[in-house]
């Protein structure tokens, strides 16, 4: 199993429900988040373009988070869902500083949170929040690892990205565009 | 134009608009952990060579920095955990690839083996001592008798842990400023410069004094050579690390890295022992201090730029 | 008796005191009470220390299985989609999500929808009662209890019923607590209740698309985009405007790979997802609709069958725009006749899957009316009315009224105020109500006392002075509302309504697609001394000797007595929320079958007889309108998806996603003024109004050289409102040109003119 999510940049319309979903169902603290929205305006008026980005971890397949972390707090779950438990987390920052997406946050309880990929949803075969909660349904969540998934096909038919592949980390939100 | 925002307003403390998660202690730590580090790796190294009664200062009086720069450092890591209490899950699990995780256990080992050198060393240097309780004399006894072996056990962990508080850094790819694998060669030799200036500063014996600064000045010039590897590596590499580096060049953090680094911390202080060298008489006090806060000033300058360098946004 | 003596007692001290304030009534900052908010803290999670002795071990959403799923539809805006609120054991309400059986919402709410919980948890909401007292010479609200409070209403609305016919009174209302009140009012003799949603919003649209079809498009609306292949959106920024089921269906549009053309001055969240952008010079869309007609005609384009069986009017409508070549309207619009033509064919190849769209919020230059008029002959020379892909025919259910004595017919109402002006409103605008409650010369206010429910006129409404100075002759001026607005400030009483999530409401009675049905009921017990209007209106009724048309002691007994007349139940509801009902007549135009529109011929109305006769242009015509001078920029404002109006601006979680509006201006501009990006500066318009704040500069090429964008609700001067206060500037202090409508009264809104103020102008904000 591999899970991973694809984001069409065609269809979302930057509204952030994706973001206050994530903050009501994971009780995200105010004024911090799991995921965020992104605006790239490019070209001159009247030549211009936006590209509208929801971002949140990764769940890189070479994830540094979880090689820095010296209490094992930062782990792999099955699917390739990337995880912290809180208990085993001492707040040393170190997988914050490897994340080249900025995507881990310090919880005002110590232990270091990010995105979950919703698991105690995915778990029960719901979607994640963002995704479900998507007005234009632009997020596809899935197995890519199941030929028949959603999101293996909408990978297959569409052009897509990654966001700083560079950084070597492969991550699996994809980006179709 | 090209125009990037958070549209649904990021304002993350210590996140945004960029990173500043590690604040005071973590350069801190770095330091003292290299000075540490720089010490007993002298004390062992001259140990090794047989060299005790020529070198008084570096085997004997200046470890007794260590173990408190250790306690002290360590500290100051443990001040930086968010979620102190489950300190302790650092030493339930090795994790060969956190720089981190062996860092703490490279500090397991280190800080008490430093203590039992001091202790070792103890009664030559306050005389009139007395461990009061048979077991610690035999332990005494014992300690001094397998003192070779600890000095090999000491210069092996601190070389690594030397490294290690560069590669604490270096191993951060997605910092790009900290991404070049010199960064542990290089907070290794500016831990060995600060530790050898620190035992120069001990040290009451000319020809100790003169060995030393030798020492420390051959150390300087391969510290500035890593310095400018280090530059033209980042300047030869990646977009993201070209910005980063301009940091540095042209960007914030030009001013404090050229003048307190580079000048005032390692180019001075080499002028000033030079001069002494050639026979002029200038008190040891001001290249070690000199040196001593470059090293401190670098580290900061590291983890603080380091920190804002990135990949997006 | 001691007690009902005491209360009275304190009721005729509060009623010399409120007395007192015939003349002038002072804006009064409701924090002068000390109500204040709690802690502004970054979050409303404990700030942990880092000392946990036990972290639990992360299970995020363990407590779900605890969680109770409460019935709702949401009242963050007037879309109503359906959702449940999920409840802990303790009464919290931790999230809200839509209902998936609801047609309008697909199990999905919108960011703000989702931020529903923040309405709930804002620790600046309104308490307890408060009444306007003079204290040391000064006006202050005082803390007091319902009974008193609503005495002292009932007993004030008595005295005007007396003094001057309950025509008198006049509601202003927006959103679900208006039904109740105007139930209230209608039972207590006045017909004068109005709604921002008019003359501020949808009238214009809906009067031009009224004249030509007969019909309008309603809320939610009858286009049909998830099945169209040609959307064209004319200023509608679906996606920044978040009405929700728009929304999805846009998307799905988008899917199906339809083709969609947004004209808009601005690259709006719409217009970057659109195969044709048309970056119109502001204020010229007339010109363009026209051109586009006259294209459609004369390179025969249009569908003849549509037209010739269901319009008329066509030959005058094709003498008419013989002149408005593209070229034509090239040096008007800005924009290439190419593009004009291109775009029109593309329409026609859709045709009549086709959906010019009429927007919502139509009050812009003052030729509104009309410009929704050509919307709707484009439309129906494509014959997308009525197909599936353009706008389908709705069907919904009536729910009975619940039993209660006739109405008594007012001697008077609204209509009677117009003379002669608006002939075409046929709802009340909220402006000829506000100019009807001020004295001219010596002639007395013919409105005399006004209860406000759910509006927060001051944002909502661009007429700063007539406002001002209707409050100010107001004989009475209630105000309920759930948060210290800046409207409150001039209530003489103010009452707390809970949240929508506390409380029952209407039964949601949708006509849409299919005819839905829907239900809100509290989800936990109202917080403070909250109450729901339905309470509020009968508690007055029933003090004003109409108890009768309120013969219930919960609002369930009325809900649950409708439900079954329908043959569901308020226990059925409860379980399920939505209920769909199948529809008995077609969507779409049945081919070879007529149609009867229903417009006074039973045709489609190209030219306008009833416009002709009430003296308009029965064909659109286009006007030139001002443009900016050296320096200055015209004003156009929209919305925010993570924002409604100034309802949201206090509501913690939404503010956490947008704490303030930004203005944005171009690059090119921003150079000449030397101004730079995430710098704040004052607004000062043609009239030399200042913003009371100063707000933050977006420098972007989204937006035209001429023109700047804000978005609207922000700019809050009430102190109370902790989260909102100071943040942002507000549009509405900016309008002080209003272009009416001479149709329907339509209050234009786009005819103001910014230049910017780098310094501080020192402007004194009141509260
Ligand atoms: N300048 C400018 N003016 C505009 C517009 C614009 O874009 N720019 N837009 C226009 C349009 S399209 C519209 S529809 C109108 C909207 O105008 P309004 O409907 O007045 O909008 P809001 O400003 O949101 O005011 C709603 C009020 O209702 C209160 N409220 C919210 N929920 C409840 C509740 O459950 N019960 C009660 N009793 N009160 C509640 C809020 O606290 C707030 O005071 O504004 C119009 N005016
Ligand atoms: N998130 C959110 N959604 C909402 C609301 C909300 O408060 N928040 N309110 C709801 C309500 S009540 C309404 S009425 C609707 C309003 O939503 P719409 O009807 O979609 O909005 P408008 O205010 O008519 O249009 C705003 C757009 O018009 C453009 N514009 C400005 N001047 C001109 C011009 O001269 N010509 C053209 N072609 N375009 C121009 C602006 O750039 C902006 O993109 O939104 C509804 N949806
Ligand atoms: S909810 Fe969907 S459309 Fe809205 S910002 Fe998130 S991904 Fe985009
Ligand atoms: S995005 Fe960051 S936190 Fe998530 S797996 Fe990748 S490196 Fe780790
Ligand atoms: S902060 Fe926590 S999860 Fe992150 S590296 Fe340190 S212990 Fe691991
Ligand atoms: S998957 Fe879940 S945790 Fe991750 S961003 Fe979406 S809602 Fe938040
Ligand atoms: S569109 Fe959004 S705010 Fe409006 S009713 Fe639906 S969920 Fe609520
Ligand atoms: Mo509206």
């Amino acid at each position: 199993m591999r899970y991973a999510m694809a984001i069409d940049t065609k269809k979302c319309v930057g509204c952030s429900d994706c973001v206050i979903a994530c903050q009501t169902e994971n009780n995200v603290p105010l004024g911090f988040c799991r995921d965020w929205v992104t605006e790239t305006v490019d070209g001159t008026y009247p030549n211009v373009s936006i590209e509208l980005r929801s971002e949140r971890c990764n769940h890189c397949d070479n994830s540094p988070c979880v090689r820095c972390c010296p209490t094992g707090a930062s782990h792999i779950e099955d699917g390739g869902i990337v995880l912290v438990t809180q208990n085993k987390c001492i707040g040393c920052g170190a997988c914050i500083q490897a994340c080249p997406y900025e995507a881990r946050y310090s919880h005002p309880d110590g232990y270091v949170d990010k995105c979950t990929f919703c698991i105690h949803r995915v778990r029960k075969g719901d979607k994640p929040a963002c995704v479900a909660v998507c007005p234009t349904r632009c997020m596809y969540f899935g197995d890519l690892e199941d030929p028949n998934s959603e999101i293996t096909n909408v990978l297959k038919n569409r052009k897509f990205k990654a966001l700083a592949p560079e950084a070597g980390t492969n991550p699996q939100i994809y980006y179709l565009i | 134009m090209k125009e990037e925002l958070f549209v649904s307003g990021r304002n993350i403390p210590n996140i945004d608009p960029y990173l500043n998660i590690w604040h005071w202690q973590i350069p801190v730590y770095l330091f003292l952990g290299g000075l540490a580090a720089g010490i007993l790796f002298f004390a062992a190294l001259f140990t090794i060579m047989g060299k005790e009664k020529e070198m008084p200062a570096a085997v004997r009086t200046a470890p007794i920095i260590a173990p408190i720069a250790l306690i002290l450092g360590l500290f100051a890591l443990f001040l930086d955990l968010k979620h102190k209490l489950f300190f302790w899950q650092l030493y339930t699990t090795i994790r060969i690839e956190s720089p981190m995780s062996w860092g703490a256990w490279v500090l397991m080992a280190i800080t008490p083996l430093s203590m039992l050198w001091v202790a070792s060393y103890v009664k030559e240097l306050v005389p009139g001592w007395n461990w009061k309780y048979r077991l610690l004399e035999n332990f005494e006894t014992f300690i001094i008798k397998y003192r070779l072996w600890m000095a090999w056990m000491i210069i092996v962990l601190s070389v690594i842990l030397g490294i290690y508080t560069g590669i604490l850094l270096s191993a951060f790819n997605a910092r790009p400023l900290w991404n070049t694998s010199i960064l542990g060669p290089l907070f290794l030799v500016s831990g060995m410069s600060t530790g050898a200036a620190t035992i120069l500063l001990m040290s009451k014996s000319k020809e100790e004094r003169r060995t030393m600064s030798w020492i420390d000045l051959l150390l300087i010039v391969v510290e500035i050579f890593f310095i400018t590897h280090l530059i033209m590596g980042m300047k030869a590499g990646s977009q993201v690390q070209i910005d980063a580096v301009s940091l540095f060049l042209g960007g914030q953090f030009t001013v404090s890295f050229w003048v307190f680094v580079i000048l005032l911390g390692l180019v001075f202080p080499a002028i000033l022992e030079i001069v002494e060298r050639l026979g002029y008489h200038i008190p040891v006090v001001i290249p070690v201090v000199l040196i001593l806060l470059g090293g401190l000033m670098f580290r900061f300058i590291m983890v603080e730029a380091g920190q804002i360098t990135r990949y997006l946004y | 008796m001691h007690q009902i003596s005491d209360v009275c007692q304190t009721m005729n001290e509060s009623h010399n005191e409120l007395f007192q304030m015939k003349t002038r009534r002072d804006f009064i900052k409701i924090s002068a009470l000390g109500l204040g908010a709690a802690a502004l803290t970054a979050g409303a999670s404990k700030m942990g220390m880092g000392f946990p002795l036990l972290g639990s071990e992360n299970e995020p959403g363990s407590e779900e299985n605890t969680l109770r799923r409460v019935p709702t539809y949401c009242e963050v805006c007037f879309w109503k989609c359906a959702g449940w609120a999920h409840v802990t054991e303790d009464g919290n309400i931790i999230k809200i999500t839509g209902n998936d059986d609801d047609p309008q919402c697909n199990g999905r709410l919108c960011p703000r929808g989702t931020g529903g919980v923040g309405m709930f948890n804002d620790p600046d909401r309104l308490k307890t009662p408060l009444i306007r007292v003079v204290k040391d010479g000064e006006q202050t609200y005082r803390e007091a209890s319902w009974e008193e409070a609503l005495s002292l209403i009932a007993s004030k609305m008595s005295d005007l019923r007396s003094k001057y016919g309950p025509e008198s009174m006049a509601l202003f209302m927006h959103g679900a607590p208006g039904t109740h009140f105007s139930h209230l009012l209608k039972a207590y003799g006045t017909l004068n209740l109005a709604a921002p949603s008019f003359a501020q919003c949808r009238g214009p649209r809906d009067v031009g698309f009224e004249a030509t079809f007969g019909e309008s498009v309603s809320s939610p609306e009858v286009t049909d985009i998830r099945d169209t292949r040609c959307l064209v959106l004319i200023g509608s920024h679906i996606g920044e405007n978040m009405h929700n089921g728009q929304v999805q269906e846009m998307s799905q549009a988008i899917d199906n790979g339809a083709v969609i053309i947004t004209v808009d001055p601005r690259l709006s969240t719409a217009a970057s997802k659109s195969k044709y952008w048309l970056p119109i010079k502001p204020s010229t869309d007339i010109a363009l609709l026209l051109s586009w007609i006259h294209v459609l005609i004369y390179d025969d384009l249009y569908n003849k069958e549509y037209v010739s069986t269901y319009a008329e009017g066509f030959d005058e409508l094709k003498a008419y725009v013989k002149k408005f070549t593209p070229e034509w309207a090239y040096g008007i619009t800005t924009l290439k006749p190419d593009l004009i033509r291109n775009t029109a064919r593309e329409m026609a190849n859709a045709a009549p899957s086709v959906i010019i769209h009429p927007g919502r919020h139509a009050a812009w230059y003052g030729d509104d009316v009309q410009r929704s008029r050509a919307m709707a002959i484009l439309n129906a020379l494509l014959g997308s009315w009525g197909n599936r892909g353009g706008f389908f025919f709705k069907e919904g259910i009536k729910l009975p009224e619940f039993p209660h004595p006739e109405y008594p017919k007012p001697a008077w109402t609204w209509k009677d105020l117009l003379n002669g002006k608006y002939p075409m409103a046929n709802e009340a605008p909220t402006n000829l109500v506000i100019e009807s409650s001020i004295p001219t010369g010596d002639q007395e206010a013919k409105i005399k006392g006004w209860i406000v429910a759910g509006t927060n006129l001051i944002s909502a409404i661009p007429l700063k002075e007539e406002l001002s100075k209707a409050m100010q002759s107001l004989e009475l001026l209630v105000v309920v509302d759930t948060m210290p607005m800046e409207i409150t400030g001039y209530a003489d009483v103010v009452l707390p309504e809970c949240t929508y999530l506390e409380r029952y409401d209407d039964i949601r009675a949708t006509s849409h697609r299919e005819p839905t049905l829907c239900l809100r009921m509290p989800a936990v017990e109202a917080k403070n001394q909250t109450k729901p209007a339905w309470w509020i209106a009968k508690q007055l009724g029933e003090r004003l000797g109409l108890g009768a048309y309120f013969n219930y002691t919960d609002f369930s007994e009325v809900l649950d007595w409708q439900l079954k007349q329908v043959g569901s139940s308020l226990d059925e509801m409860k379980r399920i929320g939505v209920k769909k009902l199948s529809r008995e007549s077609s969507p779409y135009l049945e081919p070879g079958t007529s149609h009867t529109f229903k417009t006074a011929s039973g045709k489609i109305q190209l030219y306008s007889h009833e416009l002709a006769e009430a003296g308009f242009d029965p064909l659109p015509a286009f006007t030139k309108h001002p443009e900016p001078e050296e320096g200055f920029y015209r004003l156009i404002y929209g919305r925010a998806p993570m924002h409604t109006f100034s309802r949201t601006a206090n509501n913690p979680n939404l503010v956490a996603l947008m704490p303030e509006n930004s203005v944005w201006i171009n690059p090119q501009v921003a150079k000449i003024w030397g101004i730079k990006k995430d710098q704040y500066v004052w607004l000062k318009n043609q009239d030399g109004a200042v913003s009371n704040f100063a707000v933050k500069v977006r420098i972007t090429e989204r937006i035209r050289w001429d023109s700047v964008y804000i978005v609207h609700g922000f700019g809050h001067h009430h102190k109370p409102l902790h989260f909102a206060y100071g943040r942002g500037v507000n549009d509405t202090e900016l309008i002080t040109n209003v272009m009416m409508d001479p149709i329907m009264g339509g209050t234009g809104m786009r005819g103001n003119f910014i230049t910017f103020l780098t310094e501080d102008p020192g402007k004194e904000v009141e509260a």
